[in-house]
């Protein structure tokens, strides 16, 4: 395990008054495509939360390439290369479609993705550009949310519940289209209540329960029954 | 005659309450905050431009160029340095610290400026008039309309054709979310403060050279600045205009019926359009 770009040491991390993670250790490496599952109320949108600054927890809590970003705002962790595809897209519905784009990339850092990439990615984003965000199907919000994080041409892309609320066919052209963007050098954190589909694109997992880490491995080789004990807690 | 003469000197009254009117539905879009302290905000506006023309010598019109960076710096700090700290999910933290530096402004001008009615002198500006089809319009109240008119296309055009306005709008639209684009929504709001301050300076310049103006007024100018926001829409700048323009026209109509129904007219008429439409006529913001 070279090269680590995330670690997480011993996170402890609140959802208002409710403690919703408990010393979680967790550690990403560079280029590598990590699956957290879990269920309801396990902790993995706070998980995601506290990475990408919208909870601020100690410093020492979250390291990003050797820098203590814990207690960053959202802002500065954004600035460092870190971007969320938040659960439920959020779009900013008084934005085009463009608009939304383009504030991704508002950080202003360099790399791979612009706005011609990703509408070479997303092509039906091309023909709706000027649209309301709002107005585009649940697939195609999809697909802005994806873009505008790439936008900021990130070195850590978070996804939490990019399948939620979405179509079967969406959800499986969706998944397709993730190997392409998380190219060379970009690592990627991917929160997913579909175990198998989060299994089939990562190389590792971990799965939460009720705030702790119950079992981590390698997504190729663990066993169903496995899984089952650590996401559910049954014995 | 007389009634169209009514209408058209309202509807140019209109464009000074637009421009009371639009700093306070900038600072409401971005932020959902409404900002009490708005009308002394104007009449600090109108003294700065009073200190800057007695010490400078300098026409009001010109002091402009000194007092709207003034103000926009003042909003810029006052916004991260204060107002900052009282936005969040309960309204009335920055009602209540609005409502107390509304009194702290006041207090302050009584202090440095006393309570005597001063006015800006702008010379031949103030009493030039121009005829147009039997009408005689006085040049300042049509510069104030246009400037208005200005403004709020500026403004307009910021909000939907720059980086800036892109940002206002997002963080308007979700802080979080915007948060994550990299913005810092604390300095966005200080921005959004100092292009509304900066435009309440203009306003109180405006305000000084049309009539005298004492520290005590400042009340007064905010009702009318709320009314033109509210009649127009929240949200919607150029109903922020037609609202300006609405309680103009009721003013002085209502003056012609009975000059003792000047104000009161103003506020029938905004009472009536809240009771019909309660967003307004031209609202954007669905809450």
């Amino acid at each position: 395990m070279t090269n680590t770009v995330l670690k997480l040491n011993t996170l402890e991390a609140f959802y208002g008054d409710f403690q919703a993670l408990y010393g979680v250790d967790l550690e990403v490496a560079q280029g590598e495509v990590l699956a957290i599952i879990g269920a309801n109320g396990a902790g993995k949108t706070t998980l995601m939360r506290s990475i990408s600054g919208l909870t601020q927890n100690k410093s020492e809590m979250v390291n990003y390439r050797g820098a203590d970003i814990g207690a960053l705002r959202a802002d500065q962790v954004a600035e460092k290369g870190i971007a969320l595809v938040p659960e439920g897209r959020q779009l900013f519905p008084s934005l085009s479609v463009e608009e939304n784009l383009i504030i991704g990339g508002q950080i202003g850092r360099k790399g791979p993705w612009s706005l011609e990439a990703v509408f070479k990615l997303f092509p039906i984003l091309k023909e709706r550009r000027a649209q309301q965000s709002t107005s585009l199907s649940g697939g195609q919000q999809q697909m802005v949310a994806i873009g505008r994080a790439l936008m900021a041409n990130p070195d850590l892309i978070l996804f939490d519940e990019i399948s939620l609320g979405l179509a079967p066919i969406i959800i499986k052209d969706i998944y397709a289209a993730l190997p392409g963007i998380i190219g060379e050098g970009m690592s990627a954190l991917i929160v997913e209540q579909d175990v198998t589909k989060a299994l089939s694109v990562s190389q590792r997992f971990y799965c939460l329960q009720e705030g702790r880490v119950s079992l981590s491995g390698a997504s190729a080789t663990v066993a169903r029954e496995d899984i089952s004990r650590a996401y559910f807690g049954v014995a | 005659m007389d009634w169209v003469n009514a209408v058209v000197q309202g509807t140019l009254l209109g464009g000074l309450y637009a421009l009371f009117a639009a700093g306070l539905s900038l600072i409401f879009g971005v932020m959902r905050l409404v900002n009490i302290a708005h009308g002394d905000l104007i009449v600090l506006g109108a003294y700065l431009g009073l200190s800057v023309t007695t010490i400078l010598g300098l026409h009001p019109l010109l002091a402009l160029i000194v007092v709207v960076p003034a103000m926009a710096m003042i909003g810029y700090v006052l916004q991260r340095g204060i107002l900052n700290h009282t936005l969040g999910k309960d309204i009335l933290p920055p009602l209540l610290v609005t409502f107390g530096l509304s009194v702290i402004i006041q207090n302050s001008l009584l202090e440095i400026y006393s309570a005597d009615p001063q006015k800006l002198n702008a010379g031949t500006l103030e009493t030039a008039s121009i005829a147009v089809g039997g009408l005689s319009l006085g040049v300042l109240p049509v510069l104030t309309f246009g400037i208005a008119i200005a403004v709020i296309a500026s403004l307009q055009w910021m909000f939907y054709r720059t980086a800036l306005g892109r940002a206002f709008r997002a963080t308007s639209d979700n802080q979080e979310i915007a948060q994550l684009m990299g913005l810092n929504r604390r300095h966005i709001f200080g921005l959004a403060m100092a292009l509304a301050l900066g435009v309440t300076a203009i306003a109180g310049i405006m305000l000084g050279i049309r009539t005298s103006f004492d520290p005590s007024i400042g009340g007064g100018r905010l009702i009318f600045g709320f009314e033109a926001v509210i009649i127009g829409g929240l949200g919607n700048l150029w109903g922020t205009l037609i609202g300006g323009v609405i309680l103009g026209v009721a003013q002085t109509v209502g003056a012609k019926i009975d000059p003792g129904w000047q104000l009161l007219s103003g506020h029938i008429v905004f009472l009536i359009i809240l009771a019909v439409r309660p967003n307004g006529l031209f609202p954007r913001i669905n809450e």
